[in-house]
Protein backbone atom coordinates (compact mmCIF):
# COMPACT_ATOMS: atom_id res chain seq x y z
CA UNK A 1 0.00 0.00 0.00
CA UNK A 2 0.75 3.54 -1.11
CA UNK A 3 2.44 5.36 2.28
CA UNK A 4 -0.60 7.81 2.97
CA UNK A 5 0.84 10.87 3.27
CA UNK A 6 1.98 10.79 -0.48
CA UNK A 7 -1.73 10.41 -1.78
CA UNK A 8 -3.14 13.68 -3.77
CA UNK A 9 -6.10 15.19 -2.55
CA UNK A 10 -8.37 13.66 -4.88
CA UNK A 11 -7.20 10.50 -4.01
CA UNK A 12 -7.48 10.59 -0.38
CA UNK A 13 -11.04 11.89 -0.82
CA UNK A 14 -12.12 9.04 -2.74
CA UNK A 15 -10.84 6.87 -0.37
CA UNK A 16 -12.43 8.01 2.56
CA UNK A 17 -15.48 8.08 0.41
CA UNK A 18 -14.85 4.42 0.20
CA UNK A 19 -14.32 3.99 3.55
CA UNK A 20 -10.75 2.27 2.44
CA UNK A 21 -9.45 4.49 4.68
CA UNK A 22 -9.78 7.28 7.85
CA UNK A 23 -8.49 10.71 8.14
CA UNK A 24 -7.22 9.75 11.61
CA UNK A 25 -4.82 7.27 9.57
CA UNK A 26 -4.26 9.81 6.63
CA UNK A 27 -3.55 12.53 9.42
CA UNK A 28 -1.30 10.48 11.51
CA UNK A 29 0.94 9.75 8.53
CA UNK A 30 1.17 13.53 8.07
CA UNK A 31 1.96 14.08 11.49
CA UNK A 32 4.45 11.27 11.01
CA UNK A 33 6.36 12.48 8.00
CA UNK A 34 6.23 16.00 9.13
CA UNK A 35 7.98 15.15 12.14
CA UNK A 36 10.39 13.38 10.56
CA UNK A 37 11.16 16.33 8.19
CA UNK A 38 12.77 18.57 10.69
CA UNK A 39 15.94 19.19 8.33
CA UNK A 40 13.23 20.96 5.73
CA UNK A 41 12.40 23.61 8.43
CA UNK A 42 8.82 23.56 6.49
CA UNK A 43 6.55 22.93 9.15
CA UNK A 44 7.10 25.87 12.22
CA UNK A 45 4.56 24.98 14.69
CA UNK A 46 2.89 21.39 14.61
CA UNK A 47 -0.86 21.14 15.80
CA UNK A 48 -1.16 17.75 16.45
CA UNK A 49 -3.63 17.83 18.70
CA UNK A 50 -6.08 20.56 16.71
CA UNK A 51 -5.63 18.26 13.39
CA UNK A 52 -6.30 14.94 15.41
CA UNK A 53 -9.55 16.62 16.71
CA UNK A 54 -10.42 17.62 13.32
CA UNK A 55 -9.59 13.76 11.54
CA UNK A 56 -12.19 12.49 14.49
CA UNK A 57 -14.68 15.33 13.30
CA UNK A 58 -14.54 14.11 10.11
CA UNK A 59 -14.52 10.76 10.07
CA UNK A 60 -17.49 11.05 12.30
CA UNK A 61 -18.67 13.23 9.30
CA UNK A 62 -18.29 11.02 6.80
CA UNK A 63 -19.68 8.15 8.72
CA UNK A 64 -22.81 10.15 8.74
CA UNK A 65 -22.84 10.22 5.34
CA UNK A 66 -22.01 13.88 5.07
CA UNK A 67 -18.67 14.40 3.17
CA UNK A 68 -17.84 18.24 1.87
CA UNK A 69 -15.23 18.54 -0.50
CA UNK A 70 -11.64 18.50 2.13
CA UNK A 71 -13.64 16.49 4.24
CA UNK A 72 -10.48 14.90 6.15
CA UNK A 73 -7.75 15.57 4.56
CA UNK A 74 -4.46 16.95 5.67
CA UNK A 75 -3.40 19.85 5.04
CA UNK A 76 -0.36 22.62 5.90
CA UNK A 77 -1.23 26.06 6.46
CA UNK A 78 1.25 29.39 5.78
CA UNK A 79 2.37 30.76 8.52
CA UNK A 80 0.20 34.21 6.79
CA UNK A 81 -3.01 33.04 7.87
CA UNK A 82 -4.44 34.02 11.61
CA UNK A 83 -5.50 30.30 12.95
CA UNK A 84 -7.71 30.95 16.23
CA UNK A 85 -5.27 30.84 19.37
CA UNK A 86 -2.21 29.05 17.01
CA UNK A 87 1.29 31.26 16.88
CA UNK A 88 0.61 33.10 13.37
CA UNK A 89 3.06 35.21 12.93
CA UNK A 90 4.33 36.09 9.42
CA UNK A 91 7.42 34.68 10.17
CA UNK A 92 8.16 37.58 11.64
CA UNK A 93 9.94 38.55 15.18
CA UNK A 94 7.72 41.69 15.69
CA UNK A 95 4.97 39.06 16.02
CA UNK A 96 6.21 36.91 18.33
CA UNK A 97 3.82 35.08 20.73
CA UNK A 98 0.60 36.45 18.83
CA UNK A 99 -2.32 34.04 19.09
CA UNK A 100 -5.12 35.41 16.94
CA UNK A 101 -8.56 35.17 18.92
CA UNK A 102 -10.17 34.83 15.44
CA UNK A 103 -9.69 32.61 12.07
CA UNK A 104 -8.96 33.92 8.75
CA UNK A 105 -12.03 33.23 6.38
CA UNK A 106 -10.06 30.97 3.89
CA UNK A 107 -9.03 28.63 6.80
CA UNK A 108 -12.77 28.95 8.11
CA UNK A 109 -13.75 27.92 5.09
CA UNK A 110 -11.51 25.24 4.57
CA UNK A 111 -12.39 24.20 7.75
CA UNK A 112 -15.85 24.17 6.98
CA UNK A 113 -15.28 21.94 4.02
CA UNK A 114 -14.15 19.05 6.72
CA UNK A 115 -10.13 20.18 6.44
CA UNK A 116 -7.41 19.34 9.08
CA UNK A 117 -4.64 21.85 9.78
CA UNK A 118 -1.31 19.88 10.50
CA UNK A 119 0.25 22.93 11.70
CA UNK A 120 1.75 26.16 10.15
CA UNK A 121 4.17 26.62 7.39
CA UNK A 122 7.58 28.45 7.29
CA UNK A 123 7.75 31.27 4.95
CA UNK A 124 9.48 34.50 3.92
CA UNK A 125 9.02 37.28 6.84
CA UNK A 126 5.74 39.09 5.68
CA UNK A 127 5.94 37.31 3.00
CA UNK A 128 8.63 39.59 1.19
CA UNK A 129 11.00 37.30 -0.42
CA UNK A 130 11.56 34.66 -2.75
CA UNK A 131 13.69 32.12 -1.59
CA UNK A 132 12.09 32.09 1.98
CA UNK A 133 15.28 33.11 3.58
CA UNK A 134 13.78 36.31 5.23
CA UNK A 135 12.08 33.91 7.57
CA UNK A 136 12.91 34.51 11.43
CA UNK A 137 12.36 30.49 11.66
CA UNK A 138 15.25 30.26 9.80
CA UNK A 139 15.27 29.14 5.63
CA UNK A 140 13.26 26.35 4.51
CA UNK A 141 14.92 23.80 2.34
CA UNK A 142 13.84 22.31 -0.60
CA UNK A 143 13.50 18.45 -0.83
CA UNK A 144 14.98 18.63 -3.72
CA UNK A 145 18.80 18.34 -4.77
CA UNK A 146 20.87 19.05 -7.57
CA UNK A 147 21.99 15.34 -8.55
CA UNK A 148 23.85 13.90 -5.54
CA UNK A 149 25.31 17.30 -4.48
CA UNK A 150 24.22 18.18 -0.74
CA UNK A 151 23.87 21.98 -1.80
CA UNK A 152 20.66 22.82 0.10
CA UNK A 153 18.52 24.39 -1.79
CA UNK A 154 15.66 26.81 -2.04
CA UNK A 155 12.11 25.89 -2.02
CA UNK A 156 11.10 29.69 -3.37
CA UNK A 157 9.46 32.09 -1.36
CA UNK A 158 7.26 33.55 -0.15
CA UNK A 159 5.56 30.38 0.18
CA UNK A 160 8.48 28.02 0.57
CA UNK A 161 7.25 26.20 3.16
CA UNK A 162 4.09 25.28 1.57
CA UNK A 163 6.24 23.86 -1.15
CA UNK A 164 8.50 22.31 0.47
CA UNK A 165 5.97 20.07 2.46
CA UNK A 166 4.08 19.39 -0.22
CA UNK A 167 6.69 17.94 -2.60
CA UNK A 168 7.93 16.14 0.47
CA UNK A 169 4.89 15.14 1.29
CA UNK A 170 4.62 15.72 4.80
CA UNK A 171 1.07 16.93 3.42
CA UNK A 172 -2.06 16.25 1.15
CA UNK A 173 -1.92 19.89 0.05
CA UNK A 174 -1.00 23.42 1.31
CA UNK A 175 -2.48 27.07 1.49
CA UNK A 176 -0.17 29.65 -0.18
CA UNK A 177 -0.37 33.39 -0.75
CA UNK A 178 0.96 35.52 -3.30
CA UNK A 179 1.77 39.44 -4.10
CA UNK A 180 4.63 38.57 -6.76
CA UNK A 181 5.03 35.12 -7.57
CA UNK A 182 4.67 33.58 -4.11
CA UNK A 183 2.60 30.36 -4.95
CA UNK A 184 3.69 29.95 -8.64
CA UNK A 185 7.68 30.63 -8.42
CA UNK A 186 7.91 28.18 -5.37
CA UNK A 187 5.26 25.42 -6.86
CA UNK A 188 7.69 25.76 -9.75
CA UNK A 189 11.17 25.18 -7.94
CA UNK A 190 9.66 22.15 -6.38
CA UNK A 191 7.45 20.47 -8.94
CA UNK A 192 4.05 21.38 -7.79
CA UNK A 193 0.73 22.83 -8.88
CA UNK A 194 0.13 26.41 -7.79
CA UNK A 195 -3.06 28.77 -8.43
CA UNK A 196 -3.24 32.33 -7.81
CA UNK A 197 -6.40 33.31 -8.40
CA UNK A 198 -8.57 36.22 -9.99
CA UNK A 199 -8.01 39.90 -7.00
CA UNK A 200 -11.30 39.43 -5.40
CA UNK A 201 -12.03 35.50 -5.50
CA UNK A 202 -10.75 34.53 -2.07
CA UNK A 203 -11.47 36.90 0.85
CA UNK A 204 -8.03 38.63 2.50
CA UNK A 205 -9.68 38.76 5.61
CA UNK A 206 -7.37 37.14 9.28
CA UNK A 207 -4.32 37.04 6.51
CA UNK A 208 -2.01 39.14 7.44
CA UNK A 209 -1.72 41.68 4.85
CA UNK A 210 1.48 42.77 2.68
CA UNK A 211 0.84 44.80 -0.58
CA UNK A 212 -3.54 44.58 0.03
CA UNK A 213 -4.28 45.39 -3.80
CA UNK A 214 -2.20 42.65 -4.96
CA UNK A 215 -2.10 39.89 -2.05
CA UNK A 216 -4.44 36.73 -3.02
CA UNK A 217 -4.33 33.20 -1.47
CA UNK A 218 -4.36 29.97 -3.40
CA UNK A 219 -3.97 26.31 -3.13
CA UNK A 220 -0.62 24.60 -3.56
CA UNK A 221 -1.19 20.86 -4.35
CA UNK A 222 0.43 17.38 -6.32
CA UNK A 223 -1.99 17.73 -9.21
CA UNK A 224 -4.47 20.35 -10.95
CA UNK A 225 -7.16 18.27 -9.93
CA UNK A 226 -6.27 18.76 -6.67
CA UNK A 227 -6.28 22.29 -7.28
CA UNK A 228 -9.28 22.93 -8.55
CA UNK A 229 -10.58 21.12 -5.54
CA UNK A 230 -9.16 23.25 -2.96
CA UNK A 231 -9.55 26.80 -4.67
CA UNK A 232 -13.28 26.08 -4.63
CA UNK A 233 -13.57 25.53 -1.08
CA UNK A 234 -11.32 28.54 -0.47
CA UNK A 235 -12.46 30.83 -1.94
CA UNK A 236 -16.15 32.78 -1.94
CA UNK A 237 -17.58 36.14 -1.78
CA UNK A 238 -16.42 37.60 2.15
CA UNK A 239 -18.46 40.63 3.74
CA UNK A 240 -15.56 41.06 5.67
CA UNK A 241 -13.53 42.25 2.88
CA UNK A 242 -14.80 44.81 0.76
CA UNK A 243 -12.74 43.47 -2.19
CA UNK A 244 -13.94 40.40 -2.67
CA UNK A 245 -16.14 39.26 -5.04
CA UNK A 246 -19.63 38.90 -4.49
CA UNK A 247 -19.81 36.22 -7.44
CA UNK A 248 -20.72 32.09 -7.17
CA UNK A 249 -17.84 29.95 -7.59
CA UNK A 250 -17.79 27.77 -10.06
CA UNK A 251 -17.74 24.03 -9.45
CA UNK A 252 -14.03 23.62 -10.83
CA UNK A 253 -13.24 20.39 -11.03
CA UNK A 254 -16.32 19.47 -13.34
CA UNK A 255 -14.92 22.23 -15.61
CA UNK A 256 -11.44 19.68 -15.86
CA UNK A 257 -12.07 17.72 -18.89
CA UNK A 258 -8.95 18.26 -20.89
CA UNK A 259 -10.84 19.41 -24.34
CA UNK A 260 -8.92 22.33 -24.99
CA UNK A 261 -9.61 22.21 -28.76
CA UNK A 262 -10.04 26.06 -30.52
CA UNK A 263 -8.52 27.45 -27.56
CA UNK A 264 -6.32 30.55 -28.17
CA UNK A 265 -2.95 30.57 -26.38
CA UNK A 266 -1.02 33.60 -26.14
CA UNK A 267 2.83 33.49 -26.39
CA UNK A 268 3.92 37.03 -25.51
CA UNK A 269 6.97 37.95 -27.22
CA UNK A 270 8.02 40.44 -24.37
CA UNK A 271 8.94 37.47 -21.80
CA UNK A 272 11.68 35.88 -23.59
CA UNK A 273 14.64 37.80 -21.73
CA UNK A 274 18.33 38.81 -22.35
CA UNK A 275 20.42 36.19 -21.15
CA UNK A 276 17.30 33.58 -20.33
CA UNK A 277 18.75 29.99 -19.86
CA UNK A 278 18.18 27.80 -23.01
CA UNK A 279 16.72 25.17 -20.95
CA UNK A 280 14.01 27.83 -20.23
CA UNK A 281 13.41 27.99 -23.48
CA UNK A 282 13.19 24.63 -24.33
CA UNK A 283 10.75 23.91 -22.32
CA UNK A 284 8.39 26.84 -23.02
CA UNK A 285 8.89 25.33 -26.45
CA UNK A 286 7.60 22.50 -25.67
CA UNK A 287 4.80 23.48 -24.07
CA UNK A 288 3.69 25.44 -27.04
CA UNK A 289 3.94 22.16 -28.95
CA UNK A 290 1.65 20.31 -25.90
CA UNK A 291 -0.81 22.99 -26.40
CA UNK A 292 -1.08 22.86 -29.67
CA UNK A 293 -1.10 18.84 -29.89
CA UNK A 294 -3.82 19.32 -28.05
CA UNK A 295 -5.55 21.10 -30.11
CA UNK A 296 -5.18 24.72 -28.96
CA UNK A 297 -4.07 27.27 -31.41
CA UNK A 298 -1.03 29.00 -30.80
CA UNK A 299 -1.00 32.77 -31.22
CA UNK A 300 2.04 35.48 -31.18
CA UNK A 301 0.98 38.40 -29.00
CA UNK A 302 2.59 41.30 -27.34
CA UNK A 303 2.40 42.86 -23.95
CA UNK A 304 4.36 45.66 -24.73
CA UNK A 305 4.44 46.98 -20.86
CA UNK A 306 6.10 43.75 -19.29
CA UNK A 307 9.31 45.35 -18.50
CA UNK A 308 7.88 48.08 -16.36
CA UNK A 309 6.35 45.20 -14.45
CA UNK A 310 9.07 45.32 -11.67
CA UNK A 311 9.54 48.40 -11.51
CA UNK A 312 5.94 49.10 -10.93
CA UNK A 313 6.05 46.36 -8.67
CA UNK A 314 8.67 47.78 -6.34
CA UNK A 315 7.05 51.23 -6.19
CA UNK A 316 3.39 50.08 -5.15
CA UNK A 317 4.18 47.02 -3.00
CA UNK A 318 6.34 49.08 -0.67
CA UNK A 319 4.37 51.74 -0.23
CA UNK A 320 1.54 49.60 0.65
CA UNK A 321 3.43 47.61 2.69
CA UNK A 322 4.53 50.88 4.15
CA UNK A 323 1.02 51.46 5.43
CA UNK A 324 0.20 47.91 6.06
CA UNK A 325 2.55 47.50 8.19
CA UNK A 326 2.65 50.79 10.44
CA UNK A 327 0.00 48.29 12.75
CA UNK A 328 3.28 46.62 14.60
CA UNK A 329 4.34 49.58 16.87
CA UNK A 330 4.52 47.50 20.06
CA UNK A 331 1.50 48.47 21.65
CA UNK A 332 -1.44 45.69 20.45
CA UNK A 333 0.46 42.58 19.92
CA UNK A 334 3.69 40.92 19.47
CA UNK A 335 6.95 42.26 20.36
CA UNK A 336 7.84 45.49 21.86
CA UNK A 337 11.31 46.26 23.07
CA UNK A 338 12.84 47.27 26.41
CA UNK A 339 12.72 50.19 27.09
CA UNK A 340 15.52 52.55 28.31
CA UNK A 341 14.81 54.70 31.17
CA UNK A 342 13.56 57.81 30.09
CA UNK A 343 12.32 56.63 26.82
CA UNK A 344 8.98 58.21 25.14
CA UNK A 345 6.56 56.67 22.76
CA UNK A 346 8.07 57.66 20.08
CA UNK A 347 11.48 55.52 20.70
CA UNK A 348 9.40 52.63 21.78
CA UNK A 349 8.12 52.39 18.34
CA UNK A 350 11.27 52.69 16.99
CA UNK A 351 13.05 50.43 18.72
CA UNK A 352 10.21 47.75 18.63
CA UNK A 353 10.31 47.89 15.01
CA UNK A 354 14.33 47.61 14.64
CA UNK A 355 14.30 45.04 16.55
CA UNK A 356 11.31 43.09 15.43
CA UNK A 357 11.48 43.72 11.37
CA UNK A 358 14.13 41.67 9.66
CA UNK A 359 16.45 43.78 7.11
CA UNK A 360 14.31 43.20 4.20
CA UNK A 361 11.19 44.17 6.04
CA UNK A 362 12.40 46.96 6.89
CA UNK A 363 14.25 47.82 3.75
CA UNK A 364 10.41 47.78 1.87
CA UNK A 365 8.73 50.03 4.56
CA UNK A 366 11.63 52.35 4.12
CA UNK A 367 11.48 52.61 0.34
CA UNK A 368 7.91 52.54 0.49
CA UNK A 369 7.79 55.24 3.58
CA UNK A 370 10.22 57.13 0.93
CA UNK A 371 8.23 57.07 -2.30
CA UNK A 372 4.74 58.11 -0.24
CA UNK A 373 6.47 60.90 1.10
CA UNK A 374 5.68 64.96 0.26
CA UNK A 375 7.57 65.73 -2.72
CA UNK A 376 8.04 62.47 -4.62
CA UNK A 377 4.27 60.53 -4.12
CA UNK A 378 3.43 61.87 -7.71
CA UNK A 379 7.02 61.54 -8.95
CA UNK A 380 6.96 57.35 -7.91
CA UNK A 381 3.86 56.08 -6.55
CA UNK A 382 1.39 58.21 -9.20
CA UNK A 383 3.51 57.61 -12.08
CA UNK A 384 3.59 53.11 -10.83
CA UNK A 385 -0.21 53.51 -10.06
CA UNK A 386 -0.07 54.79 -14.25
CA UNK A 387 2.11 52.38 -16.03
CA UNK A 388 0.01 49.62 -13.77
CA UNK A 389 -3.04 50.52 -15.54
CA UNK A 390 -1.06 50.13 -19.00
CA UNK A 391 0.15 46.96 -17.59
CA UNK A 392 -3.26 45.73 -17.17
CA UNK A 393 -4.61 47.29 -20.48
CA UNK A 394 -1.89 44.85 -22.46
CA UNK A 395 -3.68 41.66 -20.83
CA UNK A 396 -7.35 43.45 -21.75
CA UNK A 397 -6.26 43.58 -25.18
CA UNK A 398 -4.81 40.91 -25.76
CA UNK A 399 -7.99 39.28 -23.95
CA UNK A 400 -10.56 41.28 -26.48
CA UNK A 401 -8.36 39.98 -29.20
CA UNK A 402 -9.74 36.47 -28.51
CA UNK A 403 -7.21 35.25 -26.16
CA UNK A 404 -8.09 32.55 -23.75
CA UNK A 405 -5.18 32.17 -22.14
CA UNK A 406 -1.41 33.05 -22.16
CA UNK A 407 1.84 30.47 -22.09
CA UNK A 408 5.07 31.84 -20.03
CA UNK A 409 7.87 30.23 -17.38
CA UNK A 410 7.00 30.19 -14.79
CA UNK A 411 10.75 31.56 -13.86
CA UNK A 412 13.43 32.58 -15.08
CA UNK A 413 15.72 29.04 -13.87
CA UNK A 414 15.48 26.48 -11.62
CA UNK A 415 15.77 26.75 -7.71
CA UNK A 416 19.61 27.87 -6.48
CA UNK A 417 21.30 27.33 -3.30
CA UNK A 418 20.58 28.78 -0.43
CA UNK A 419 22.74 31.72 0.71
CA UNK A 420 23.99 31.90 -3.27
CA UNK A 421 22.45 35.30 -3.74
CA UNK A 422 23.28 36.53 -0.79
CA UNK A 423 25.91 39.14 -2.03
CA UNK A 424 24.39 40.02 -5.16
CA UNK A 425 22.24 43.30 -4.63
CA UNK A 426 18.56 42.97 -3.52
CA UNK A 427 16.98 44.07 -7.12
CA UNK A 428 18.96 40.57 -8.48
CA UNK A 429 16.79 38.75 -5.84
CA UNK A 430 13.58 40.71 -7.14
CA UNK A 431 14.00 38.91 -11.09
CA UNK A 432 12.83 36.00 -9.61
CA UNK A 433 9.25 37.25 -9.97
CA UNK A 434 9.58 38.99 -13.51
CA UNK A 435 7.24 35.97 -15.40
CA UNK A 436 4.86 36.29 -12.19
CA UNK A 437 4.99 39.72 -10.89
CA UNK A 438 2.64 40.94 -13.85
CA UNK A 439 -0.74 38.93 -12.68
CA UNK A 440 -0.75 40.45 -9.93
CA UNK A 441 -0.44 43.84 -11.11
CA UNK A 442 -3.11 43.00 -13.05
CA UNK A 443 -5.26 40.99 -10.84
CA UNK A 444 -5.20 38.18 -13.41
CA UNK A 445 -5.53 34.24 -12.11
CA UNK A 446 -2.35 32.21 -12.94
CA UNK A 447 -0.99 29.05 -12.45
CA UNK A 448 2.41 27.14 -12.05
CA UNK A 449 2.47 23.59 -13.77
CA UNK A 450 5.07 21.40 -13.45
CA UNK A 451 6.11 20.14 -16.94
CA UNK A 452 10.17 19.10 -17.09
CA UNK A 453 13.26 19.13 -14.89
CA UNK A 454 16.76 20.85 -15.92
CA UNK A 455 20.23 19.40 -16.83
CA UNK A 456 20.21 18.78 -12.99
CA UNK A 457 17.11 16.79 -12.84
CA UNK A 458 15.64 20.11 -10.63
CA UNK A 459 12.08 21.02 -11.73
CA UNK A 460 11.15 23.66 -13.70
CA UNK A 461 7.22 24.90 -14.58
CA UNK A 462 4.91 26.55 -16.88
CA UNK A 463 2.56 29.96 -16.13
CA UNK A 464 -0.59 29.35 -17.84
CA UNK A 465 -2.64 33.58 -17.12
CA UNK A 466 -6.15 33.37 -17.58
CA UNK A 467 -9.13 35.56 -17.94
CA UNK A 468 -10.35 37.51 -14.53
CA UNK A 469 -12.52 35.19 -13.16
CA UNK A 470 -12.40 32.40 -15.64
CA UNK A 471 -9.98 30.05 -12.98
CA UNK A 472 -12.63 26.85 -14.14
CA UNK A 473 -11.16 27.67 -17.81
CA UNK A 474 -7.91 28.37 -17.04
CA UNK A 475 -7.05 25.01 -14.49
CA UNK A 476 -8.81 22.87 -17.84
CA UNK A 477 -5.96 24.24 -19.55
CA UNK A 478 -3.47 24.01 -17.50
CA UNK A 479 -4.98 20.24 -16.78
CA UNK A 480 -4.53 19.55 -20.25
CA UNK A 481 -0.52 20.77 -20.11
CA UNK A 482 -0.06 18.58 -16.93
CA UNK A 483 -1.65 15.66 -18.87
CA UNK A 484 0.45 16.30 -21.69
CA UNK A 485 3.54 16.23 -19.88
CA UNK A 486 3.41 13.85 -17.87
CA UNK A 487 5.58 15.02 -14.89
CA UNK A 488 6.64 12.83 -12.30
CA UNK A 489 9.68 13.26 -11.19
CA UNK A 490 9.83 13.40 -7.04
CA UNK A 491 12.71 14.18 -4.66
CA UNK A 492 14.60 11.16 -3.12
CA UNK A 493 14.59 11.41 0.26
CA UNK A 494 17.50 12.49 2.20
CA UNK A 495 16.15 14.39 4.95
CA UNK B 1 18.13 61.61 -7.82
CA UNK B 2 20.84 60.09 -5.32
CA UNK B 3 19.83 59.42 -1.73
CA UNK B 4 22.60 61.10 1.39
CA UNK B 5 22.74 59.90 4.77
CA UNK B 6 20.31 62.79 5.81
CA UNK B 7 17.82 61.72 3.51
CA UNK B 8 17.92 57.63 4.74
CA UNK B 9 18.01 59.10 8.27
CA UNK B 10 14.96 61.45 7.72
CA UNK B 11 13.42 57.75 6.13
CA UNK B 12 14.27 55.64 8.91
CA UNK B 13 12.38 58.33 11.04
CA UNK B 14 9.27 58.77 9.17
CA UNK B 15 8.97 54.91 9.26
CA UNK B 16 9.52 55.22 12.83
CA UNK B 17 12.36 52.43 12.51
CA UNK B 18 15.80 53.39 14.59
CA UNK B 19 18.80 52.92 12.48
CA UNK B 20 22.16 53.04 13.94
CA UNK B 21 24.13 55.96 12.81
CA UNK B 22 27.08 54.11 11.59
CA UNK B 23 24.40 51.70 9.70
CA UNK B 24 23.18 54.59 7.38
CA UNK B 25 25.65 54.96 4.30
CA UNK B 26 24.79 51.12 3.87
CA UNK B 27 21.21 52.03 4.01
CA UNK B 28 21.69 54.99 1.65
CA UNK B 29 23.61 52.65 -0.92
CA UNK B 30 20.92 50.29 -1.29
CA UNK B 31 17.96 52.76 -1.21
CA UNK B 32 20.19 54.04 -4.23
CA UNK B 33 20.05 50.63 -6.15
CA UNK B 34 16.26 50.14 -5.55
CA UNK B 35 15.35 53.31 -6.80
CA UNK B 36 17.69 53.67 -9.85
CA UNK B 37 15.80 50.32 -10.64
CA UNK B 38 12.65 51.76 -10.37
CA UNK B 39 13.74 55.22 -12.73
CA UNK B 40 13.26 53.27 -15.79
CA UNK B 41 9.38 54.34 -14.97
CA UNK B 42 10.18 57.73 -16.43
CA UNK B 43 11.28 56.16 -19.75
CA UNK B 44 6.73 55.35 -20.05
CA UNK B 45 4.85 57.85 -21.50
CA UNK B 46 1.57 57.99 -19.04
CA UNK B 47 0.30 61.16 -20.63
CA UNK B 48 -3.26 60.98 -20.03
CA UNK B 49 -3.62 57.89 -18.04
CA UNK B 50 -5.44 57.35 -15.38
CA UNK B 51 -3.69 55.98 -11.73
CA UNK B 52 -5.02 52.92 -10.70
CA UNK B 53 -6.84 52.62 -8.50
CA UNK B 54 -8.56 48.74 -8.57
CA UNK B 55 -7.89 46.33 -10.24
CA UNK B 56 -11.63 44.89 -11.17
CA UNK B 57 -14.16 47.55 -11.77
CA UNK B 58 -15.76 47.42 -8.38
CA UNK B 59 -17.69 49.72 -5.60
CA UNK B 60 -17.77 49.39 -2.69
CA UNK B 61 -20.72 47.53 -1.02
CA UNK B 62 -22.57 49.66 1.21
CA UNK B 63 -24.78 48.35 4.53
CA UNK B 64 -26.83 49.76 6.91
CA UNK B 65 -24.68 52.12 9.56
CA UNK B 66 -25.68 49.49 12.50
CA UNK B 67 -23.48 47.95 15.20
CA UNK B 68 -22.00 44.26 13.74
CA UNK B 69 -19.39 43.42 16.75
CA UNK B 70 -18.08 44.65 20.03
CA UNK B 71 -17.89 43.96 23.63
CA UNK B 72 -14.76 41.89 23.01
CA UNK B 73 -12.20 44.24 25.68
CA UNK B 74 -11.06 40.56 26.47
CA UNK B 75 -10.17 39.12 23.02
CA UNK B 76 -8.87 42.64 22.04
CA UNK B 77 -6.25 43.10 24.93
CA UNK B 78 -5.02 39.23 24.68
CA UNK B 79 -2.15 39.99 22.83
CA UNK B 80 -0.77 43.06 24.40
CA UNK B 81 2.35 43.41 25.43
CA UNK B 82 1.07 45.49 28.38
CA UNK B 83 -2.56 45.85 28.94
CA UNK B 84 -3.93 47.29 32.57
CA UNK B 85 -7.40 47.56 34.09
CA UNK B 86 -8.89 46.86 30.20
CA UNK B 87 -6.67 49.72 28.39
CA UNK B 88 -3.49 49.19 26.38
CA UNK B 89 -0.65 50.53 28.26
CA UNK B 90 2.22 52.56 26.79
CA UNK B 91 4.86 55.13 28.25
CA UNK B 92 3.73 58.52 28.96
CA UNK B 93 2.72 60.62 26.11
CA UNK B 94 2.37 63.94 27.45
CA UNK B 95 4.04 65.68 30.46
Amino acid sequence: MTDLNTLTLSDARDKLRRKDVTSVELTEACLKAAEGAGALNAFVHHTPDIALAQAKAADARIAKGDAPAMCGLPLGIKDLFCTKDVPSQAASGILEGFKPQYESTVTQNLFDAGAVMLGKLNMDEFAMGSSNETSVYGNAVSPWRRGDEETALTPGGSSGGSASAVAADLCLAATGTDTGGSIRQPAAFTGIVGIKPTYGRCSRWGIVAFASSLDQAGPMTKSVRDAAIMLEAMCGHDPKDSTSADLAVPNFEAMLTGDIKGKKIGIPREYHMDGMPDEIEALWAEGRAMLKAAGAEIVDISLPHTKYALPTYYVIAPAEASSNLARYDGVRFGHRATLAAGDGITEMYEKTRAEGFGDEVKRRVMVGTYVLSAGFYDAYYNRARKVRALIKKDFDDAFTAGIDAILTPATPSAAFGLGEMNDEDPVKMYLNDVFTVTVNLAGLPGISVPTGVDHQGLPLGLQLIGRPWEEGDLLNTAYALEAAAGFVAKPGKWW
Amino acid sequence: MSIDKDTAARVAKLARIKVEEDALPALAQEFNTILGFIEQLNEVDVEGVEPMTSVTPMRLKRREDVVTDGDQQEAILANAPDAREGFFAVPKVVE
